[in-house]
């Protein structure tokens, strides 16, 4: 059975590309260097995705509703400078809340954009992307903030702490993709989203109210933000303007490589962790076999070509399409 | 057609096959210089299969296609088109932000030196084609600026770039008005009076029996006949294609009337609909007939919740109500089957349960957690109610046939337990078999006392399902006719504007 699919054009292996990608990955990679398969390095490999890997939980959302969040990057620059700030001035349990307002804000502003204006979303969230950016250096009069007394203040436990040995972001962010995933796999309202992404105009004939669907994704993403900057801020105890730089690309290429549609209505949360966890480790195993950094950029993207190229074989049952 | 001439084009025994599905088995087809052949069947029937590798999209496993008594291969529709085989698709594929011109010619430029296009010469030919063709825009126009019908002309247009043998009309007239389709079809008879032979493929009966000469029909991948127009009849043609003869006459059983449930009061939206008044009773089906742009569709989307009117009442159980909303207008028990199945009415993404169930999700839940095993239930119940021919709830919308795809809409909405059904379009694009079956269902819904709204442009089916028809002109209503009154002359006139003394 499995040739015969494998004759039609091997769907059956493009269906599940990312998982088999994955593995060959890791078999390269642990042939390759003895410490890439060790327990201190998968957590550690665990520990430092979880910031992206939040992230992406919130942009799979908005995706799957048929839109993009690119401004999640200098999201995440405005909010982990805001709370490092404000951690000093007003202490961790003022500066927390206020945070994930003024973040949900930015949200609304995208959800509102997009969501009820129906302006579109790359556009708006690319300019979102600079206009939050200028926020940030406005805020900051373009300094550095730090937090003094790094060691005295509960704040630490999100980025350095751990229950039963496990690193507190990696429980954040999967609590946050079991929660996630529950809501887009049982909910009524992940339901509403796979319909508004795969169908708007038929989700409106239906009843459902399309713009507050889209806002709601907006809210959620920047949610998604606001929970990776608590992270973030914790674990470095200070901030730099532009920290969050070039992570929507990261986030982006995770979602994708998870298989979540570009075009909206298919995707799935667990997915992305699974694209998450993969692009970590594929920086991760470059870094142990002595490669500079910079060539982690080209194999992503190689790893991100493979993966949109086997998800449309797939689609089409075959590997090569001689007319469209 | 004498028997020494030779077809223009012939194919012989061919088989396509797909992985799991045997496309085409061994199907033979020709067509005869200045013959129109009409080609039908259901849809999956393959036709558009055997059409594609007549067009080099596709490469037969096994047969021939012969043009002009020699065996060809084609590889892309380029090269059948140099062999003089034209395909008009059903679907336009045109290039909205260029001129005419330029489509007509469209990867085939006309050249000069180092590769710059040539306007002189492609305005001139194509001014010529589109001369040839009567139509009165000039290729100088951009497409996206001219109506559907003139884009089909272009469409058309293109097909006459080279010495065509064969062209192909893949359901021409789906989005033609009446005129427009006297247009097409003198088209078709000139083409025809030059020696061209044409493929006709569409699913209207009227149509094949004004234009063809003969019929060939598929069912099931596999050629099930050819007949002479002239010696057969719709019956014939339809147990050809469906297997079985099928039922065409009304029903007729006689069901009571109930109140009435809906009404409207001097509706207008400008400059859509004025001053629409009617009403509807339970147990009712009122047909509202009219040309495309009568505004029967505003009517309906307005009665959802889709459009805001800018003056008049609507009365739900004789009270007024406030439809700002689709939701409002779910709540009061409205419920509309759009036009578009496949892009107003299903998520094509989305399986057949959650299509079914998607405007009462928020309500199927246990605690936090749509239910499962409630969704399922409505599901089976309404599958089995339309008989719905799917494997399984799993099975995604996309690959469902139209008539199974408009009954999961139809489904959506009675699951709700609606008091008006509107439906529009019931039937469009969806093959004789199962339009008969659809046509029941909305009488057997009338019948259980829902109050039914039926939008048509095909005159047989609107006099086949009504109780009352409402011929709609222009935005207004012209005349209301009971079923018993109605005759096929009195409704044209009505649609066409002209306006006769009310006859009791």
């Amino acid at each position: 059975m499995l040739l015969n699919r494998l004759k039609a054009g091997g769907p059956a292996i493009a269906k599940q590309g990312i998982l088999v990608a994955f593995i060959l990955f890791m078999i390269v990679f642990s042939l390759m260097s003895d410490r890439f398969l060790t327990a201190d390095n998968i957590m550690s490999v665990f520990r430092q995705s979880a910031i992206i890997g939040v992230m992406a939980v919130g942009v799979t959302i908005v995706v799957i509703g048929g839109n993009l969040d690119l401004s999640v990057g200098s999201m995440l620059s405005f909010a982990t400078v805001l709370v490092v700030d404000l951690h000093d001035k007003i202490g961790p349990e003022l500066a927390i809340p206020i945070m994930v307002l003024a973040t949900l804000c930015l949200g609304a502003i995208n959800g509102f954009l997009i969501g009820i204006l129906r302006l579109n979303s790359l556009i708006v969230t690319l300019g979102m992307l600079s206009a939050i950016q200028g926020l940030v250096l406005i805020y900051s009069g373009g300094q550095n903030v730090d937090i003094v007394d790094q060691r005295g203040t509960w704040f630490a436990i999100f980025g350095r702490g751990s229950v039963l040995g496990i690193a507190a972001p990696i429980l954040i962010f999967g609590l946050m993709a079991i929660i996630f995933h529950v809501i887009m796999s049982t909910m009524p309202f992940g339901r509403k989203v796979y319909a508004v992404g795969g169908n708007p105009t038929a989700s409106v004939f239906s009843g459902i109210p399309r713009s507050r669907v889209v806002f709601t994704t907006y809210l959620i993403s920047a949610l998604c933000v606001a929970v990776a900057a608590i992270i973030l801020g914790s674990r470095v105890m200070g901030s730099q303007n532009n920290v969050g730089q070039g992570y929507e690309l990261q986030v982006l290429a995770a979602v994708i490589l998870g298989g979540t549609s570009l075009l909206g209505g298919a995707g799935s949360i667990l997915k992305t962790v699974l694209g998450v966890l993969m692009l970590a480790f594929i920086q991760n195993g470059l870094i142990l076999m002595g490669q500079p950094y910079y060539t982690q950029w080209l194999v992503t993207w190689v790893v991100i070509i493979v993966a949109v190229w086997l998800d449309v074989a797939a689609k089409r049952g075959r590997l090569f399409s001689p007319i469209a | 057609m004498s028997d020494q001439q030779e077809p223009a084009l012939r194919l012989k025994g061919i088989v396509k096959t797909f992985p799991g599905v045997r496309a085409l088995d061994g199907v033979d087809f020709e067509v005869m210089p200045g013959e129109v052949h009409a080609l039908l069947g259901e849809n999956g029937a393959g036709k558009s299969t055997l059409m594609k590798v007549l067009a080099g999209m596709h490469q037969p496993d096994e047969g021939q296609i012969i043009i002009a008594g020699k065996p060809v291969r084609m590889t892309t529709p380029i090269e059948a088109k140099a062999q003089g085989v034209v395909l008009i698709h059903q679907e336009l594929s045109l290039v909205p932000e260029m001129s005419a011109a330029e489509n007509i010619y469209l990867g085939e430029l006309p050249l000069k030196r180092f590769g710059r296009v040539d306007w002189t010469t492609l305005f001139e030919r194509s001014n010529a084609i589109l001369k040839r063709l009567n139509c009165n825009f000039r290729g100088e126009v951009t497409v996206a600026n001219l109506s559907i019908a003139n884009q089909q002309m272009v469409e058309i247009a293109r097909a006459l770039t080279v010495d065509a043998r064969v062209v192909v009309f893949d359901e021409p007239t789906a989005s033609l008005t009446d005129a427009e389709k006297v247009v097409l079809f003198e088209i078709i008879n000139d083409l025809k009076a030059r020696g061209v032979g044409i493929v006709y493929i569409s699913h209207r009966m009227d149509e094949i029996f004004t234009l063809s000469d003969r019929i060939t029909v598929l069912r099931d991948g596999a050629y099930r006949g050819t007949l002479t127009t002239a010696d057969t009849d719709e019956d014939e043609v339809t147990r050809l294609m469906i297997g079985r003869s099928l039922d065409l006459s009304r029903d007729t059983a006689e069901h009571s009337l109930g109140e009435v449930v809906l009404e409207v009061r001097d509706l207008s939206c400008a400059p859509l609909f004025k001053k629409i008044s009617f009403s509807v009773r339970a147990g009712e089906v009122v047909g509202f007939y009219g040309l495309v742009g009568a505004g029967r569709t505003e009517i309906a989307e307005t009665l959802f919740g889709l459009r805001s009117p800018d003056s008049g009442e609507i009365l739900v159980d004789g009270s007024p109500v406030q439809i700002n909303a689709p939701a409002d207008a779910i709540k009061l028990g409205i419920s509309l089957v759009p036009e578009n199945r496949k892009e107003q009415g299903l998520v094509l993404s989305m399986n057949c349960r959650d299509n079914m169930t998607l405007p009462q999700v928020q309500n199927l839940t246990t605690g936090p957690f749509v239910s499962s095993g409630a969704e399922i239930a409505i599901f089976d119940k309404y599958r089995d109610k339309l008989e719905i021919k799917t494997p399984s709830w799993r099975q995604t919308t996309r690959v469902l046939s139209g008539g199974n795809q408009q009954k999961i809409v139809i489904g959506k909405w009675l699951s709700m337990h609606p008091r008006v059904l509107i439906v529009d379009e019931p039937t469009r694009g969806i093959d004789v078999g199962s339009k008969s079956e659809i046509h029941m269902l909305l009488r057997a819904l009338a019948a259980q006392g829902y109050a039914v709204i039926v939008i048509s442009s095909e005159m047989p089916e609107v006099l086949r399902v009504s109780d009352r028809i409402v011929a709609m002109y222009s935005g207004q209503i012209m005349r209301e006719f009971t079923a018993e009154q109605v005759t096929e002359d009195s409704l044209v006139q009505a649609i066409s504007g002209i306006r006769t003394s009310e006859v009791a």
